[in-house]
């Protein structure tokens, strides 16, 4: 009966409103704290003082470009190859064969399940052992081959199975929202090859859900350290291990620029899946 | 004819995913029961034995506490977001949330070491003892830095779809707000919030990447840390098979916690429409 008098209602949303700030600032306090301590090391040292160096150094240091590039290469390779293999796939599922469907969910949410080292680990012996079985064989060479340091492919190839989630999640999410089977009909039955129904009808109406998949893509190769590091890789993140005994500044400052490079990321694929809602 | 031929679209893919995700299952597998060419359970028992087990242990501890508390303290930041009345700070939050719990891995563990490692700025101003983010609390703290914004992530859509109107007609039939929450709200959350605290187990129980650059492994035993050391060091011979050992007991307990997740996010869609 309390709620009823106007008098009570009151205090209680006053009450609310302090619960509301004390949770606010405490959160602020924990999620502000360490990026401005991150900020104020980079920037300051107790023996030179005030100075940018650490970012400035970044783009001469040692290895920097050299895993940068690396690691933009593997990102492009996985987005690639990802697209090249899941569209195809959810395209002739929907299409020809929908019993299929189930077993596709299950095989593109299966990585999410396991986790990325044991995954690594299972690599590793199956490489460990095909060296050895295929060794008097041709496929021997396809095996080093994909271990070449300069790019190693089979990087790229995890990355693909480690990606498919979420490339899985977002293109279902474009595919949705379209009528895959009459766009494909129509355009078949007025003489369009398959190859332009791809390119003409089917990729132009998912150009968003495309570009979030390869975003999220981008994102999670270029943080990603496990699996490179275990397999004996030294992409970007790897690389940023490695220095931070030497420059712990720099590796500091690379943090930075990596939380600032996420948020952008997110933007582009938020914002582009806004646009798309207002059409 | 076009019907026996449309499932070839999705051949490629089957493939690539047979080689590069099937095959390493069953030589993880196989190798989890076999030493040197000979079937054996011993690199299952060493793998829940001493040390190794240690680790199992530790990381499912971290990994529990962090699930807990994460869940705990997202929840109240989602309920104060939800409830604000300021449209602004509700997608400021929500954006910090979605930005934060994607940043994980390499970068998050130095974030934390020049906060509050041995030189960092906030142990340097207030004087802490060296190595306290070497600690078990300092990795949950850690931990807790993307578990809470997924938490949040998780909960807003859930307390969004708490209707007015439950509360209205609760309140009507003389319930008081604690009757509310406890008869109406919280039944209805409880499988997103238990969605949730599986979720965030499962990310800091896989977390590697986050713990070895920070270098914590030292005094927080983890069997991620575990399985990475038994793999790069040739110190023992037959120790790899002990990691596949390990790594099989770590998809045992993830895929146990999924077995949980899974029909819980597909009830949680029931009441929240």
């Amino acid at each position: 009966m309390a709620a009823v008098t106007g008098l009570e209602k009151v205090r209680s949303t006053q009450q609310g409103g302090r619960w509301r700030w004390s949770v606010f600032v405490l959160a602020a306090l924990y999620f502000l704290v360490p990026l401005g301590a991150s900020l104020w090391y980079t920037v300051y040292n107790a023996g030179t003082g005030f100075s940018l160096a650490p970012y400035a150094e970044l783009l001469t240091a040692e290895g920097f470009a050299q895993s940068l590039l690396l690691s933009l290469s593997l990102a492009v390779a996985t987005i690639v190859l990802v697209l090249l293999l899941t569209l195809p796939a959810m395209l002739a599922v929907r299409l020809a064969a929908p019993r299929l469907r189930p077993v596709m969910e299950v095989l593109c949410t299966l990585p999410l399940v396991v986790p990325p080292i044991t995954f690594v680990v299972g690599i590793g012996k199956s490489l460990a052992v095909g060296g050895e079985v295929l060794a008097p064989t041709p496929f021997w060479a396809t095996l080093i081959a994909i271990q070449n340091p300069g790019f190693p492919m089979v990087l790229v190839l995890a990355y693909v199975v480690l990606v498919l989630p979420f490339v899985y999640r977002s293109l279902d999410a474009g595919l949705r929202t379209m009528d895959v089977r009459t766009l494909v009909e129509a355009a078949r039955n007025l003489g369009a090859s398959w190859p332009y129904v791809m390119f003409r009808v089917i990729i132009p109406n998912l150009r968003s859900a495309i570009a979030s998949a390869s975003f999220l893509t981008l994102a999670l190769v270029l943080g990603e350290f496990t699996v490179a590091r275990l397999l004996g890789y030294q992409p970007f993140a790897v690389w940023i291990v490695t220095i931070s005994g030497s420059r712990g500044q720099m590796s500091v400052a690379v943090s930075i620029l990596s939380l600032l490079l996420i948020w952008l990321l997110l933007l582009v694929v938020s914002s582009v899946f806004g646009k798309e809602k207002k059409q | 004819m076009r019907k026996s031929k449309g499932w070839l679209g999705a051949l490629p893919l089957f493939v690539v995913y047979a080689l590069v995700f099937g095959v390493p299952a069953i030589a993880l597998l196989a190798g989890a029961f076999t030493s040197r060419g000979e079937p054996t359970l011993d690199n299952m028992r060493l793998s829940l034995q001493g040390g190794n087990l240690t680790a199992i242990a530790g990381s499912v501890q971290v990994s529990a506490v962090v699930a807990v508390v994460g869940a705990v303290l997202g929840t109240f930041l989602a309920y104060a977001v939800v409830t604000s009345r300021s449209g602004a700070l509700r997608s400021a939050v929500l954006t910090a949330s979605g930005v934060l719990a994607n940043f994980g891995g390499v970068p998050l563990a130095f974030f934390w070491v020049a906060t509050l490692g041995n030189s960092g700025i906030v142990s340097g101003l207030f004087g802490l003892p060296s190595g306290v983010l070497f600690t078990f609390w300092g990795l949950v703290i850690v931990y807790l830095y993307f578990s809470v914004p997924m938490m949040v992530l998780v909960m807003a859509p859930a307390l969004d779809g708490l209707k007015p109107q439950w509360r209205e007609a609760a309140a009507n039939n003389g319930a008081t707000s604690w009757h509310y929450w406890r008869y109406v709200a919280l039944p209805v959350l409880t499988p997103a919030l238990l969605g949730g605290v599986v979720l965030l187990f499962g990310m800091a129980f896989s977390a590697y990447a986050t713990a070895a650059a920070m270098g914590a492994g030292t005094v927080v035993p983890l069997v991620t840390l575990k399985i990475a050391n038994a793999l790069t060091s040739d110190v023992l011979i037959g120790q790899e098979n002990v990691a596949l050992a390990l790594s099989l007991d770590m998809i045992v307990v993830a895929g146990l916690v999924m077995a949980v997740y899974l029909p819980l996010q597909k009830r949680s869609t029931r009441w929240l429409q």
